[in-house]
C-alpha cells in the first residue's frame, strides 16, 4: 500500500515535467495548428543558454527572465526566417521542417555546450527532502511555476484581444486577414511565446533530470501524450493531461506491464485517444461550416 | 561418380563466390598490409560527433606507434597506423573498414571505438577473417571465440564487472536480497548476465529486477519499485545522468543499500557531483587502472613511465583524462603482440599471438591485475579491485577480484 502510494507521488512529479512541456505544445498548436517536433530541443537550448547566464553571475531569477527574453526572440526568429517561407507548403513540408529544426538545434547545443551531463540551479532549495524523499522541495516549486503559466496562458487566450486575433489566425488566417488581424506576425508571436514556454520548463525540468543536450529526447514523447490525453488546443487539459499520464506510467510500469514496457504506454495512450476521442478528454470538437 | 561431380560443383562454386565476394583480396602466399620495412595497422574512432571526447585515444596510439618507429619499428618494419573518422555511427564504421580492408588493405584492425560501431563490422571482419584486435568497448560479445574468432576485446567486459560485483557481495552478505536496476540494452543486460553467472539457481530467490530505456526522463518509479522489495543490496548498470539520479533518489528517500554502481558512471565532474558528492558516500564501484590523479601512483615507476612518454609525445595533452592511460594501456599490449609475432605477420599468426598472451603486468594497470588470454578465453583483463566513494574521492580497497570462470 506505502508502495502504491509512493508510485502516485512520484508519478506526479514526473507528470509535473511533462505539463510544463505540454503547454508549450498547446501553445504553439493553438497558434499555428502545429505540433513542433523541435520544441523540446529549442527548450534544451534555453536552458543550456540559461546556465551560461547564472556561471556569468547573474541571479537566477535575473538570467531567468533573460532566458525567457532571449528564447521569445529566437521562436520569433525561427518563424520569420525559417518558417515563413514555407507557409503555403503542403503539411509535410512542415513536418520535414520541424525534423531539421531538431537535429539541427540538438547537435547544435551539444556542439557549442558539449555532451557530458550537468547539474542546473533550482530557485527551490530545501535540505529536507519532502514526502519521504520522493519529492523535493524543487518539484513543488516547478509545479507552482507550471500552474501560474498555466494561468498565464489562460487569461491571455480567453481574456486578451491579442490571445483572440492569435486564435483567429490559426484558425482561419483568410477570415482572420480579412477583419485586419496581421497573421504573419501572429504566427511569429506564438513561436515566441511558445518556445518561451519552453524555455521555463527546460529551467524547471533540468534540476531534476540534469541537463545534457538529450534531456528533452524522451520527455517530448510523454508531454505529446499528455497534451493530446487532456486536449491539445485547452492548456488545462494538457496539464492535466501530464500529470495523469506520469501516474499512468508509473502504475503500469510497476503493476502492469513491466518496466520494459513503460514507454509503450505512452505510446498506447497516444494511439487510443486518437481512435477513441481525438479532440481529447477536455478538447472541445471543432465543427467548421465549409 | 555422383560424388565426385558434386565436389568438383562445390569447389567450382566456391572459388567463384570468392571471386565475386572478395576481389580485391591478396593470394594466400602474401601477407596483406606487409611489406619488407612496413606494417599497415587500421583503426576507426569518433574523431568528430557525440563521442569525440575519445579520439585522444587514437591520438595517443599515434604517439605510441611514432616512439615504437622511432625506436626502431618491429621485425625491422616501420607501423603504419591509419585511422578513420565515423562520427560513431555504425553505417560510416562499415564504410570506412571496408576502405581500410579493401583499399588501404591493412594487415589487420585494432582498437575501434565503440559497440554499436563494432557490431555492424563484426560478421564482416569474421567472414574475411581479419583480425580485429583490442577493442574500445566493454562489451561482453567480443569475448566468443566459438562464434567470432577474429574479434577480441581488451577492457574486462561490464559482465566481468558485474560477476565481480555478485562475488563481493556472496563474500560480504551471503543471505542478501540484491535489487538490480539495468538499462534495456546490451550494454545494461551484461549487469544482468554478470550477476546470473555468479549466482546461478540462486539467481530467482535473491534478486529482482527493473529496468530502464535510455530515453526515460526519470528513473524514480523504477528505484521506489525496488526499495519496496526490502533489498539490502543496489547494483545499477545504467548511463552517468541516471546514475546521478538514482544516487540521490536513493539517499533521498533514506534508503541505505549496499550499494554498486557501474564504473561507466562514476565521473566525478558528470556524476558525483550533480548528484551531490556527500548523498554517494559509500557508494562502491571498481577499476583496473591506475588513476593518475591519486597521490599513491606519484612516484610510480609505470605511472612515471606513462608520463615520461606524455611529456615528449603529447605535451599538450590534458593530463587528467583517463582515456590516455587506457590508450597507453592498449597500446602497450599491441606492440606486445607485434614483437611476439616474430617475423611472421600473417593474420592468422597475428590472431593467434593476439590470443596466447601469457599474463604480464602493463604499467598503468594496478597491481596484480594482468592482461593475458587463452584461445578459449578473450576476456583479455579479467580482474579489477573495488573503490569506495568517500564523499572527495574514490579510494581502493580490497584484494583485486578475479571475474567468474563461465
Amino acid at each position: 500500500m506505502e508502495a502504491l502510494a509512493h508510485q502516485i507521488i512520484a508519478g506526479i512529479a514526473t507528470g509535473g515535467i511533462y505539463a510544463s512541456l505540454a503547454l508549450a505544445l498547446v501553445m504553439i498548436y493553438q497558434a499555428t495548428h502545429h505540433v513542433n517536433f523541435a520544441q523540446g530541443e529549442m527548450a534544451t537550448l534555453s536552458t543550456f543558454i540559461a546556465l551560461s547566464f547564472i556561471q556569468a553571475g547573474m541571479p537566477y531569477w535575473v538570467a531567468f527572465f533573460a532566458t525567457i527574453a532571449v528564447s521569445f526572440l529566437i521562436g520569433v526568429a525561427v518563424e520569420r526566417l525559417l518558417m515563413r517561407p514555407v507557409q503555403n507548403a503542403p503539411v509535410l513540408t512542415h513536418v520535414g521542417v520541424f525534423i531539421g529544426l531538431l537535429l539541427i538545434i540538438g547537435n547544435l547545443t551539444g556542439w557549442v555546450f558539449g555532451y557530458t551531463t550537468k547539474m542546473f540551479p533550482t530557485p527551490f532549495e530545501s535540505d529536507q527532502p519532502l514526502f519521504g524523499g520522493l519529492v523535493s522541495a524543487h518539484q513543488l516549486g516547478s509545479t507552482a511555476v507550471t500552474l501560474a503559466v498555466l494561468l498565464l496562458v489562460y487569461l491571455f487566450f480567453r481574456h486578451t484581444k491579442l490571445g483572440l486575433a492569435m486564435r483567429a489566425a490559426a484558425y482561419n488566417p483568410r477570415s482572420a486577414r480579412l477583419v485586419g488581424i496581421r497573421v504573419g506576425w501572429m504566427l511569429a508571436l506564438g513561436w515566441g511565446l511558445a518556445a518561451a514556454i519552453g524555455a521555463v520548463a527546460g529551467m524547471m525540468i533540468a534540476p531534476v533530470v540534469f541537463l545534457d543536450p538529450t534531456m528533452m529526447l524522451g520527455i517530448l514523447l510523454y508531454a505529446f501524450a499528455g497534451a493530446l490525453l487532456g486536449g491539445i488546443d485547452n492548456p488545462m487539459g494538457a496539464v492535466l493531461g501530464g500529470f495523469a499520464v506520469g501516474v499512468l506510467e508509473n502504475l503500469a510500469g510497476a503493476y502492469v506491464v513491466g518496466t520494459e514496457l513503460k514507454l509503450t504506454v505512452a505510446l498506447i495512450i497516444i494511439i487510443g485517444v486518437l481512435v477513441i476521442r481525438p479532440s481529447g478528454l477536455f478538447g472541445r470538437v471543432v465543427l467548421s461550416r465549409v | 561418380m555422383t560424388t565426385t561431380t558434386r565436389r568438383t560443383l562445390l569447389a567450382g562454386a566456391t572459388i567463384g563466390a570468392a571471386g565475386l565476394a572478395m576481389p580485391n583480396i591478396a593470394p594466400a602466399q602474401e601477407t596483406p598490409g606487409v611489406t619488407a620495412n612496413e606494417i599497415r595497422i587500421g583503426s576507426t574512432n569518433a574523431l568528430s560527433g557525440p563521442a569525440s571526447s575519445y579520439s585522444v585515444i587514437s591520438r595517443c596510439l599515434e604517439a605510441m606507434f611514432q616512439r615504437l618507429n622511432e625506436q626502431g619499428g618491429v621485425g625491422g618494419r616501420r607501423i603504419r597506423f591509419i585511422v578513420y573518422d565515423d562520427g560513431y555511427q555504425p553505417p560510416r564504421t562499415l564504410e570506412q573498414t571496408r576502405r581500410l580492408v579493401e583499399q588501404d588493405r591493412v594487415a589487420f584492425l585494432f582498437n575501434q571505438l565503440g559497440t554499436p560501431t563494432n557490431s555492424a563490422i563484426h560478421r564482416y571482419v569474421n567472414q574475411r577473417r581479419i583480425p580485429h584486435l583490442f577493442l574500445a568497448t566493454g562489451a561482453d560479445k567480443w569475448a566468443n571465440p566459438k562464434e567470432y574468432p577474429w574479434t577480441i576485446g581488451w577492457q574486462p567486459s561490464y559482465r566481468v564487472e558485474a560477476q565481480i560485483y555478485a562475488k563481493y557481495i556472496l563474500e560480504q552478505k551471503p543471505d542478501a536480497r540484491i535489487a538490480l536496476l539495468y538499462q534495456n540494452d546490451d550494454f545494461g543486460k551484461d549487469y544482468l548476465h554478470g550477476v546470473q553467472d555468479v549466482l546461478g539457481q540462486r539467481f530467482s530467490s535473491m534478486v529482482r529486477t527493473a529496468t530502464n530505456e535510455v530515453t526515460d526522463p526519470t528513473i524514480d518509479s523504477q528505484i521506489v519499485q525496488l526499495q519496496a522489495t526490502g533489498a539490502d543490496v543496489l547494483i545499477c548498470g545504467v548511463v552517468p545522468r541516471f546514475a546521478a539520479q538514482a544516487i540521490r533518489r536513493v539517499f533521498d528517500m533514506g534508503w541505505r543499500p549496499m550499494f554498486f554502481m557501474t564504473n561507466v558512471s562514476i565521473s566525478v565532474g558528470a556524476v558525483m557531483q550533480p548528484a551531490g558528492p556527500e548523498r554517494g558516500v559509500g557508494l562502491i564501484t571498481s577499476d583496473y587502472r591506475k588513476d593518475q590523479s591519486d597521490p599513491a601512483w606519484a612516484d610510480d615507476p609505470g605511472m612515471n613511465e606513462w608520463r615520461e612518454f606524455m611529456r615528449r609525445y603529447l605535451p599538450d595533452a590534458d593530463l587528467t583524462d583517463n582515456n590516455y592511460t587506457y590508450a597507453y594501456g592498449v597500446g602497450t599490449t599491441m606492440i606486445h603482440v607485434l614483437r611476439q609475432c616474430g617475423n611472421d605477420f600473417s593474420r592468422q599468426n597475428v590472431m593467434r599471438q593476439a590470443t596466447s598472451i601469457a599474463p604480464m603486468d602493463i604499467p598503468v594497470l594496478l597491481p596484480g591485475i594482468k592482461v593475458q588470454s587463452q584461445p578459449d578465453n578473450y576476456n583479455v583483463i579479467r580482474q579489477m579491485q573495488l573503490q569506495r566513494w568517500d564523499g572527495r574521492s574514490w579510494v581502493r580497497f580490497g584484494n583485486v577480484i578475479e571475474g567468474a570462470n563461465v
